[in-house]
This record gives structure tokens, C-alpha cells and sequence, in this order.
């Protein structure tokens, strides 16, 4: 009995789901052409939304803004959450297993409890809420991921490459810069690109320690989707889905290129 | 005294927590030297200490007491880095994101050898294995073989006082492992420095090694030349672990020099030959007979040529044969539930079928003396 | 013969050498900036909004240090013992909908061919990495009075009137459903791809029809993925306020909302710290359960 091809009932099901989750996307894109302003029903195509949100002076801060914060909080995490990686996956030490509950408590806590924590925390501080305070969140919630992804990439790692390193003439030191990091870099990447999603469209944990000068992408999208609602909104959806389609793409390609 | 070895171990213990709780001595107490220029092979099964010992003398692991002496100095607690020994190990632990070139540079650079230099040394390693030209290629272009080769040259091109190997052959299939058995022999008399060796293939020490150290629970059992462990082991483990060999179990009677009389419980008769370890007399011990340097004959009453009156002599009769071609193996039954092998070689060709052994057949067993080895029954 | 160069910084500073010799030391070194940061900034805060539940806000919405435990009673009360429980149908029922939506779909993923499944992966996964508002906002554009559902209803003359979606239980479920599809699908996917095929076949060998042996050897195997996919989907989704308040407007609140609304609107942060444990601790034991039955999957690792 050969591979069975999936029932046909299974097939369409499948397109319909996929249909389901399409549609939507597809309503945005075509809408942001939409001349009415009011956005309620189709009246005549126009590219005049594009032209407003490329002037818009809060969407422009924001995207600055968001950039930011996602490549501060990426570095520092990944940074951390690689060497965390490495401590819990090649080594033996007091309190390892208080230390890998405490990674994984912000994963498995609601985005809510955790922002309003973050927010008690720095007014009973008095850190002024900000930018800085925006950035610090975001590294406390991708250490975690970072350290996740690099410490599942870690189980296959042959420990002898570097006794080998260090049997050939590298210290500690030279045999983790020459040897370790290049060969765990995949995984560190891949790590990285996960915390930089995650910052880049986190809402709800920025809501809460955002200031009242500093606003991000997520949360401009938010007040004008709840304000302003013109296709202004579906231009900018439309670009950022048209963006994160094509790093997507040139992902896949750049991976099936190596292998 | 200047003792101009190689490595040696003075007293060397490695101890690890267990699991449960306790401690285990994966290396017991043990005291070797190992000559300049000698191919030393360490033999044993999974987990005797064979490959901790040899840990311990690329600074993998730290003794936990006693002295590892390289080349006259004591390295035991140096780190790797700062010994003159290379390993090649059993997994290769090539760099994968580096190429063949840049494997094998790597210990040059790490010496700040000149770039030119390198360049030739890397040329001449590369030709040295057989493998000149794939300097750009990726270790995972290549097969298991040559991956093993890029190691060895990798480790060679620092020209290391010693080279350890552990286990290197073992991902190959058997007919490249005997051709790189050959290999590594003839490299290492080519090159002519000392090769410390770790296998649990009998048959693979014994062919390339100068002397080998059986190994068995942290502790080395024998250490000597292929010809020595063979003929001559020096417990019940040694005789057990290489090649194959008969025990009988008895009680000594009589002691000389070179002579031992040994009651055999089960057969109620006697048995002599010689002997090896701490013996004395009224003690167990363990009779050890190897099936190929018995001699059958039929049990009719006709006379045996070229028997020399030194010879032990036991009944039995055939239960199985086994026709290998060169030899026939036979498995004889001795009574009161024992059992023995011998192997007869077929040195005369011929299709008689009177001439081979069949089950139920009765034989006369005579086994020279200088063939009966009388060893403790247990010494760990 | 070749001469070693003795690193002549080894014997200098003993802290590095410490550090070079003893495994311990290096894995703590490495674990340390992780374990600070994350003390600081996530157990300490969660401390502080413990310590916090307990204490009582003041007139002008400061907070004062009188013990209150009435906080947490008053979450149990007819309004808050509702949005509570409505919170938890709302959870739940968006995890059994992504389940049974997503399963077939995660079925037909692990035995398409795979140039399809390839293709089909990165389409389920595309929209995911788009904002979420951006995704909701497209919801309420299609739910809306006059909006495109019932555009498109009204001209297949399906309906006459507007159908009023937007701003109601059903609204929010439809959102939150599609929100958090991918989360169930994906770790389903993965843990449907893992069974072999032999499997199925030994079992057609011995008889089972194909809807027996589905349910008698697919579906448990395929329980790693299910749970994993329900704590991915459950947990998110019990303390998501932005898809109610979207889609859902004054008429649908969860427990995410009041929790918002304690700490920006009503500034009774004790009130809303109470809240928030009761929102931690309902998540915790359904973590806990699930991952003590099944063992932490590495299908959370998607």
C-alpha cells in the first residue's frame, strides 16, 4: 500500500480553511485602493492613501521608533539568551533546574500579567516610562525565545570539535570564537530573527510600558485603527504584509540555496 | 635515571561520580611507560578505561591521583592546549564550517606559523594521507574514509611528539578498516613517532601494534607484545578476551619451576602444564586450553605418531563440526556435562570422508604441556 | 620538532584560570546575565503585583498600604464571576474550535506530497508574521454593518438587512479563532508528520478499517501535538483583551480587559493585580496539568 493521496473531502476542506484565512488579507490589499474615504463600499481606485501614509509624521516616528527597540532588544537578547543556550544544554551547575524555570516563565505567562507587571515595576522605580523602558521589556521577553531556539539547534552539537580545537593549540577562548560560535550560528540567527518578530509586533506588553510621548508601529496601528479607520490603514497593512512577504521569500530561497 | 619514555602513567587514578550517588574508578591505579617510537595499543571492552587513560594523556580529563609524564615532564593537570600531543578522534570532529584546508591549517595557525609555511605543510599532510587537491572541498563532501584521513593529517601537520587515536577505524565498513589498519602501520613507521591507540578489536591491535595493554575495569591487566599476550596471558580475563581458548576448572597438587599438576574436579584426573601469577599449591585455579594447539586422534587403540611423551591426555566425544575450510572446528563433549573446542587444521587435502570427524565419534584429545596454561581463577 | 608557545597570561590572573579549569564556574558565568535579567524584570515584577493584590487603593487612585483581601472576593462577585467564566468559555472554546479546524487541515499538511506541503507551510505561516491588529482590523472591516460580508450576502441576495456581527460574542470568537489557528495547526502538523506510515499500514494489515484505525492509532499518537497546540492557543488566548476590544466593543469583555482597564482607566491597581493572579494562577494549573501528563513536547519548539 503506496502513499495514499488525502481523501478529496480533506482537499477541498483544506482550501476552504486556507480560503478562510486569506480572504481577509486579500480585502485589506484590495481596499487600500478604495477612494472612499469612509472605506464602506468599493468606489474608485486610487493610490492617494499610500501617498498620506508615506507623509504621515506619527507613522514615520513610529516605524524609527519600532526599528529601534527590535534591533537593541534583538542584540542584547541574543547575546544573552545564546549564552544561557549554552549553559543549560553543555553544563552542570547549582540551582540548573531554578534556572531553567525561570526561562520559561515568561513564555508561559499571559502577554497581559507580564505587562502590567513590567509597568508596577517601573513606576514603583520611578524609571520614567519610555523608549528605554519599552526596549528593556522586550529584551526580558526574547531572552527566553532566543535561549529556546538555540538550545533546541544545540542537541545534535559533537562536543569533541571542540577538544579537538583545543588539542590542536586554541584556548577556551579562541576554540568558542574560531570553532563553537561559527558552528552554533545557524541556530543563534534563527534565534535572532524569531526575538526581532517578536519585538517588531508586540502590542500588548508595549502598550503597558510605553510612555506617553513614545508610540511604536503595533501601537499606532492600534489608535488608528480604533480612530481614524481610513484606508490610510489598509496602505500600511498592505506594505507591511507586501515587506514581510518578500523577506519571507528571499528567506526560503536563501535557505534552499545552502542546502 | 633517565627513563626517556614517551608517556608514562605513575599510579594513575581517574575516579567519577556515579549516578547513584557513588564513585567509580574508570582508571585504576595504573603504571605504564611507553617507548619514543612505539605504536602502543590500549584493548579492551566498553568501559574499562581505555579511553579515559587516553583523555588523560591529551588533557581531556585530569587525573584524579597520580602523575601523567609527557615526554619527561608532568602534564597531568596542563590543559590541552599546551601539550605536544594531537589526537584524532573516533567521531573526527572535523570543522565543518571550515574546508579541508582550513581544518588542517588550523593547528599551524593557532602556533602563528607563517602563511607560506602553512601552505606547503598543508600540502605535504595532505599528500602524506593520499588526499592532495581536496584542499577546497567541505568535510561533508567527503566519505567516512577520507573524513578519517583529513583528521589524521590534521592532527600529523604538527608534527606532535605523540599521536593518540581513539578508536579512529570504527565508523568504517571492514574491508576499508583492514586497509587503513595497514595504513596507519605503515604511516607510523614512515613518520616514526610514537602512536598510543585505543581499540576493542582484538584482531585489530594485534596486527598493528608493537605492544598492547589489556585493559579491564579501570585496571591494566597485561601489557606486552602481540606474541606474548596471545601465548602467554596472565589471567583468566587476558586468556578470555583474546582469541579463543577452553577453561577447565581444578585445584593445584604439585608445584615446581616450571610445572604445575592440576586436579581436574569434574574429569577426576590430572592435568600438567605450565603456569602463570601467584600460585601455590591447593589453590583454585583455572586451566586454560586453546582449541587450535590440541591434537584429535580416534579412539581405537592404534598408535599415534610424533607424540613426544609430554603430552596431557583427555577423552571425549564428537558432538557438532563445523567445516571452515581451512581448519575443521569441533565441539567435544568431555562427560559430566563439560564441553571443549578444537580446531584441526586440514593440512592434508582430501575427499575421504573417513578422514574428517562426525557427531558421536569418540577421540583421544592430547594436549602438550607447553600448551596446558595454569592461571588464577580470578584476579580483579 | 615543533616548539609550544607557553601562554604566559595562564598563570598570571587566577580568576581566568578559574574560570578556564572549573566547569561549574563557566556555566554559571554563562547562566548569570540570563538568570539576573530575567529575576529582575520578570520575578520581581510578578512579586511586586503579588504583594500588590493585597493592599487597597486610595480616592484619587493611589495605592495605600492597608491589607485587603476583598480584592480577590470581589472577583468573584455576579459581575466579575461572570466575565471570569465568560473568559474561560471564550478560552476554551477558542482552543476546541482551533482544534477541530485546524486538525483536518494539519492532517492533510503531514500526507500532502511535499513540494505542496512546503508551499502550503509558508502560506499558513505568512499571515503570521503580519501584525495581528492589522489581521483584526481586516475582521472588523468584513463584520461590519454595511461591510463586506454583507456586501457580498446582500448581493447573493442571501440576506437583505446587515447583519450587525461586528460588536458581539460572535465577532470576538471569530477573531480570536483566527487569530490563533496557526498556533494549533502547526505543532498538530508536527506531531501528525512524526507517525510513520508503516503504522497505518501494519494496522490495515490486521484489519481496521481506515475511521478505526484513525481513531484508534492516529489520534492518540497525534496527542503530543494536540496539547502542545492547546497550551500555545489557551494561554494567549485567556489574556488577549485587544481582539474583544476590537470586535467585541462595550458588550464583550474578558478578564485581559478588566485587567487593562484596573491599571489604565479605573486606576485601582490592586483590584487589577487580583485579577491578574487569578489570570496567572488558571494558566499555571493548566500548564502544569497538561505538561505533567504529557511531558514538555518539543513541538512547542515550531
Amino acid at each position: 500500500m503506496s502513499e495514499k493521496k488525502p481523501a478529496l473531502w480533506l482537499r477541498i476542506y483544506t482550501f476552504f480553511a486556507y480560503l478562510f484565512i486569506y480572504v481577509p488579507i486579500l480585502v485589506l490589499i484590495i481596499f487600500s485602493f478604495n477612494s472612499q474615504k469612509l472605506n464602506l463600499h468599493w468606489q474608485g481606485f486610487t493610490l492617494k492613501w499610500y501617498d498620506v501614509m508615506f507623509h504621515d509624521q506619527q507613522i514615520l516616528l513610529a516605524t524609527r521608533n519600532t526599528l529601534m527597540i527590535a534591533f537593541v532588544s534583538t542584540l542584547v537578547a541574543t547575546i544573552i539568551g545564546t549564552m544561557a543556550a549554552l549553559a543549560m544544554q553543555r553544563y552542570h551547575f547549582p540551582f540548573y533546574n531554578t534556572s531553567e524555570t525561570l526561562m520559561y516563565i515568561p513564555i508561559v505567562i499571559p502577554e497581559v500579567v507580564m505587562g502590567i507587571s513590567l509597568l508596577v515595576f517601573f513606576v514603583l522605580i520611578k524609571f520614567t516610562l519610555g523608549l528605554v523602558t519599552i526596549t528593556l521589556s522586550h529584551i526580558a521577553f526574547n531572552i527566553p525565545f532566543v535561549a529556546l531556539v538555540v538550545r533546541a539547534r544545540l542537541h545534535g552539537y559533537d562536543n569533541a570539535i571542540d577538544e579537538a580545537a583545543m588539542d590542536l593549540g586554541a584556548n577556551e577562548l579562541t576554540t568558542f570564537w574560531r570553532v563553537t560560535l561559527p558552528t552554533i550560528m545557524p541556530g543563534v540567527l534563527s534565534g535572532a530573527m524569531l526575538a526581532l518578530t517578536l519585538s517588531l509586533d508586540d502590542y500588548i506588553i508595549t502598550y503597558f510600558t510605553a510612555g506617553p510621548g513614545s508610540t511604536t508601529l503595533p501601537l499606532r496601528v492600534y489608535s488608528m485603527v480604533r480612530f481614524v479607520v481610513t484606508p490610510e490603514i489598509n496602505a500600511l497593512s498592505t506594505l507591511w504584509v507586501l515587506i514581510v512577504f518578500v523577506i519571507l521569500v528571499i528567506g526560503q530561497v536563501a535557505q534552499s540555496r545552502k542546502a | 635515571m633517565n627513563s626517556n619514555f614517551a608517556v608514562e602513567f605513575h599510579d594513575v587514578v581517574k575516579t567519577f561520580p556515579t549516578p547513584e550517588g557513588g564513585t567509580v574508578n574508570a582508571v585504576d591505579h595504573v603504571t605504564l611507560e611507553i617507548k619514543h617510537g612505539e605504536f602502543f595499543s590500549f584493548l579492551g571492552p566498553s568501559g574499562c578505561g581505555k579511553t579515559t587513560s587516553l583523555r588523560m594523556m591529551a588533557g581531556f580529563e585530569w587525573p584524579t591521583h597520580g602523575e601523567v609524564i609527557i615526554n619527561q615532564k608532568e602534564m597531568g593537570h596542563t590543559p590541552p592546549y599546551l601539550r605536544p600531543v594531537n589526537t584524532v578522534f573516533q567521531s573526527y570532529a572535523l570543522f565543518q564550517h571550515m574546508t579541508v584546508f582550513q581544518n588542517i591549517a588550523f593547528g599551524l595557525e593557532m602556533e602563528k606559523v607563517p602563511k607560506p609555511e602553512i601552505t606547503r605543510r598543508v600540502g605535504e599532510a595532505l599528500e602524506m594521507v593520499k588526499l592532495g587537491g581536496m584542499g577546497r572541498r567541505k568535510p561533508k563532501q567527503l566519505s567516512g574514509g577520507q573524513q578519517q584521513r583529513i583528521a589524521l593529517a590534521r592532527a600529523l601537520v604538527k608534527r606532535p611528539e605523540v599521536l593518540l587515536l581513539d578508536e579512529p577505524l570504527g565508523a568504517l565498513d571492514l574491508k576499508l578498516r583492514k586497509e587503513m589498519q595497514l595504513e596507519l602501520k605503515a604511516l607510523q613507521e614512515q613518520v616514526g613517532i610514537t602512536f598510543i591507540y585505543v581499540t576493542h578489536d582484538q584482531e585489530e591491535a594485534l596486527t598493528m601494534s608493537n605492544r598492547i595493554a589489556v585493559m579491564n575495569k579501570g585496571k591494566a591487566l597485561q601489557i606486552g607484545g602481540a606474541v606474548e599476550i596471545y601465548e602467554r596471558p596472565n589471567c583468566r580475563f587476558v586468556a578470555d578476551f583474546i582469541g579463543e581458548t577452553n577453561f577447565l576448572a581444578g585445584t593445584i597438587k604439585a608445584m615446581t619451576r616450571d610445572r604445575v599438576t592440576v586436579f581436574l574436579n569434574t574429569l577426576n584426573q590430572e592435568i600438567t602444564g605450565i603456569w602463570q601469577g601467584d600460585l601455590s599449591v591447593g589453590q583454585t585455579v583455572v586451566v586454560s586450553i586453546r582449541p587450535e594447539k590440541v591434537r584429535l586422534a580416534d579412539d581405537d587403540d592404534k598408535e599415534i605418531k610424533d607424540l613426544r611423551g609430554t603430552e596431557n591426555l583427555l577423552r571425549g566425544k564428537v558432538v557438532t563440526t563445523a567445516y571452515i575450510g581451512s581448519d575443521t572446528r569441533v565441539v567435544l563433549d568431555l562427560g559430566s556435562g563439560l564441553r571443549m573446542r578444537a580446531w584441526e587444521q586440514n593440512a592434508i587435502s582430501t575427499l575421504d570422508p573417513d578422514a574428517y570427524y562426525s557427531a558421536g565419534d569418540a577421540v583421544r584429545i592430547y594436549i602438550p604441556m607447553e600448551n596446558t596454561l595454569v592461571l588464577p581463577e580470578d584476579v580483579s | 620538532m615543533t616548539t609550544v608557545p607557553i601562554n604566559k597570561t595562564v598563570k598570571k590572573f587566577s580568576l581566568v584560570r578559574a574560570l578556564r579549569e572549573n566547569r561549574v564556574a563557566q556555566g554559571l558565568f554563562l547562566i548569570f546575565p540570563a538568570n539576573l535579567y530575567l529575576f529582575l524584570l520578570i520575578v520581581l515584577p510578578l512579586l511586586l503585583v503579588t504583594g500588590l493584590s493585597f493592599l487597597s487603593r486610595g480616592d484619587y487612585g493611589q495605592v495605600l498600604f492597608i491589607f485587603n483581601p476583598a480584592n480577590y472576593a470581589r472577583l468573584f462577585n455576579a459581575l466579575y464571576g461572570k466575565i471570569m467564566l465568560f473568559s474561560l468559555a471564550v478560552g476554551l472554546g477558542t482552543t476546541l474550535l482551533c482544534l477541530l479546524i485546524g486538525y483536518p487541515m494539519a492532517y492533510y499538511l503531514a500526507h500532502a506530497p511535499s513540494r505542496t506541503r512546503s508551499l502550503l507551510l509558508f502560506l499558513i505561516l505568512l499571515p503570521f508574521w503580519t501584525n495581528f491588529i492589522i489581521r483584526i482590523y481586516a475582521w472588523m472591516m468584513i463584520l461590519r454593518s454595511g461591510g463586506f460580508l454583507d456586501s457580498i450576502l446582500q448581493w447573493a441576495h442571501l440576506t437583505t438587512a446587515p447583519l450587525g456581527l461586528l460588536y458581539s460574542p460572535t465577532a470576538v470568537m471569530i477573531g480570536m479563532v483566527y487569530e490563533f489557528l496557526p498556533f494549533m495547526v502547526l505543532p498538530l502538523y508536527t506531531s501528525l508528520e512524526k507517525i510513520e506510515n508503516s503504522l497505518l499500514e501494519a494496522g490495515a494489515d490486521l484489519g481496521a478499517p481506515p475511521w478505526k484505525a484513525f481513531l484508534r492509532i492516529t489520534l492518540p499518537l497525534s496527542v503530543p501535538g494536540m496539547i502542545a497546540g492547546t497550551i500555545l492557543t489557551f494561554i494567549p488566548a485567556m489574556g488577549m483583551f485587544v481582539v474583544s476590544d476590537l470586535l467585541g466593543g462595550a458588550k464583550t469583555i474578558l478578564i485581559g480587559n478588566v485587567i487593562r482597564n484596573q491599571f489604565l482607566t479605573a486606576r485601582d491597581w490592586p483590584f487589577g493585580s487580583a485579577a491578574s493572579m487569578i489570570l496567572m494562577l488558571l494558566t499555571m494549573v493548566f500548564t502544569l496539568y497538561y505538561t505533567r501528563k504529557a511531558g514538555f513536547g518539543e513541538e512547542l519548539l515550531v
